[in-house]
């Protein structure tokens, strides 16, 4: 892959000019299925970018010294990360990619987790303390599970690149790591029944507290790029691979949608958990996960 | 006014954030608020959303007849919320103090302590009159935005 190609991937697409609309579209989804789900009209379709643009036309707080600094590098790094995830999707065929490109995937996906720690302890509120610790112990959990259904995929098939990933037959492990993954996403995307740090009535938006105007913008808009790369990464692990470039496409396309949908419906049902519950539950399932994937394991190679 | 700044008045419009505070209502008020939050009024369909740090927020929505324990609490959560911002006062009691007139531990109305925008009168009033109330207060916010500088010498 030369330069100009990962540029064009990084701003074009599927990275940063596709992506931003994408993740305001996915934003409005999941507010209007909650809006739905309750029998509410909800936001209209272009509510995130009112949003947006309003924010980026608010004052910020002055800050000083090097916490200020900090507290406005968080949300950049975070949106960057979230779009360089995204701009990795091999949504094109024959997109390219290099071996290895999934590891890269998961650690800039793991950033804007990383970068909302870090923004909580750095705003100096003791509610974005709190909420930052309930990050952290949220990040801990789901990762357990999430990082080995990843890793386990890509280890039963043999490689670690996303685009030869992408065009693999399914086996059964496959569609274990996939379940397991989709179980991990609320937790990763902080909606219900997981949202503990962003819980707005316990902690007051958590480790957002203190974040106004532009920044605060940037946090939404890395929060629905987060959406469209954790999607994203389901699509590409779950749509088989045919040879006709668009239907590839589009279907890739729509298998997102539909897992932005059955989310935000399952946000909707759901009430927030208490975080040692939350813990509990995603230990538990990295027990139950690991089981089954050690079975399957055996009873492939019994079978070959 | 050029493109940008006509964006920017009307996306401030359609996306009023508010805070809700209570300075010592009998709590009728808040009630109502949050009912026209609720599926039956859907304040959403107006960008209307409820946040949970006043740094977040627009309009700010004060309920209650301002006891002397919460004005120092107005004043900061006041400073708080980044302009361009507007004040909505629900119910009659942030008006004009209300039955708790000549209370020793009052110290309102709320207009005697931060510039108050839009009043919504009623004991407690009907959630539709909140929602047209935050609605007038989002057109004076995008109004004020395009204007800042005026706008803040006319407050202090
Ligand atoms: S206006 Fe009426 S309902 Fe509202 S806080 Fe005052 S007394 Fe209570």
């Amino acid at each position: 892959m030369n330069l100009t190609i990962a540029l064009a991937r990084l701003l074009i697409f599927p990275g940063l000019l596709f992506a931003v609309p994408t993740a305001w579209f996915f934003l409005w989804v999941e507010r209007k299925a909650v809006a739905l789900m309750q029998q509410r009209i909800g936001p209209p379709f272009m509510q995130p970018f009112f949003d947006f643009i309003k924010l980026l036309g608010k004052t910020t707080p002055a800050r000083s010294g090097v916490s200020g600094l900090l507290m406005k590098a968080w949300p950049l790094l975070a949106v960057s990360a979230a779009a360089g995830a995204v701009g990795l999707l091999p949504v094109l065929p024959l997109s390219g990619g290099f071996q290895g490109d999934l590891v890269l995937l998961l650690a800039l996906m793991e950033l804007p987790s990383i970068c909302i720690i870090a923004a909580g302890f750095s705003s100096r509120s003791i509610f974005g303390e709190i909420g930052s610790a309930r990050e952290a112990v949220l990040t801990v959990s789901y990762n357990v599970v999430f990082l080995l259904a990843v890793v386990s995929i890509a280890v039963s098939q043999h490689t670690f690149r996303l685009e030869a990933l992408a065009q693999l037959p399914a086996s059964p492990l496959r569609w274990l790591g996939v379940l397991a993954i989709l179980v991990c996403l609320p937790a990763k995307l902080h909606i219900n029944p997981f949202s503990l740090p962003n819980a707005e009535q316990e902690i007051y938006s958590g480790p957002m507290i203190e974040y106004a105007g532009p920044e605060l913008a940037m946090w939404e808009l890395s929060h629905g790029l987060e959406w469209v790369a954790a999607a994203g990464l389901v699509a590409t692990l779950a749509v088989p691979h045919f040879a006709a470039g668009w239907i590839d496409s589009l279907l890739f396309v729509s298998l997102s949608f539909g897992i932005v949908l059955l989310l935000s419906v399952l946000a909707a049902a759901t009430a927030r958990l208490a975080i040692d519950t939350t813990a509990r539950f995603y230990w538990r399932c990295a027990l139950m996960f690991a089981g089954l994937a050690i079975a399957s394991t055996l009873l492939m190679r019994l079978r070959a | 006014m050029n493109l940008w700044s006509r964006l920017m008045c009307s996306c401030r419009r359609r996306s009023p954030w508010i805070f809700h505070m209570n300075s010592g209502s009998c709590n009728g008020c808040d009630i109502e608020l949050v009912a026209s939050l609720t599926p039956r009024y859907d304040a959403e369909q107006l960008g209307v959303r409820l946040e949970g740090s006043p740094r977040h927020a627009d309009i700010l929505c004060i309920t209650g007849p301002v006891t002397r324990n919460s004005v120092h609490a107005i004043e900061t959560v006041y400073g708080q919320v980044c302009s361009p911002k507007a004040v909505v006062a629900i119910g009659s009691c942030p008006a004009t103090t209300n039955v708790f007139i000549d209370s020793r531990v009052l110290d309102g109305p709320l207009n005697r302590h931060i510039p108050v925008d839009v009043f919504v009168p009623g004991c407690p009033p009907r959630p539709d009159a909140i929602l047209q109330g935050i609605a007038k207060a989002a057109e004076i916010l995008a109004e004020r935005g395009s204007r800042p500088l005026v706008n803040e010498e006319n407050q202090q």
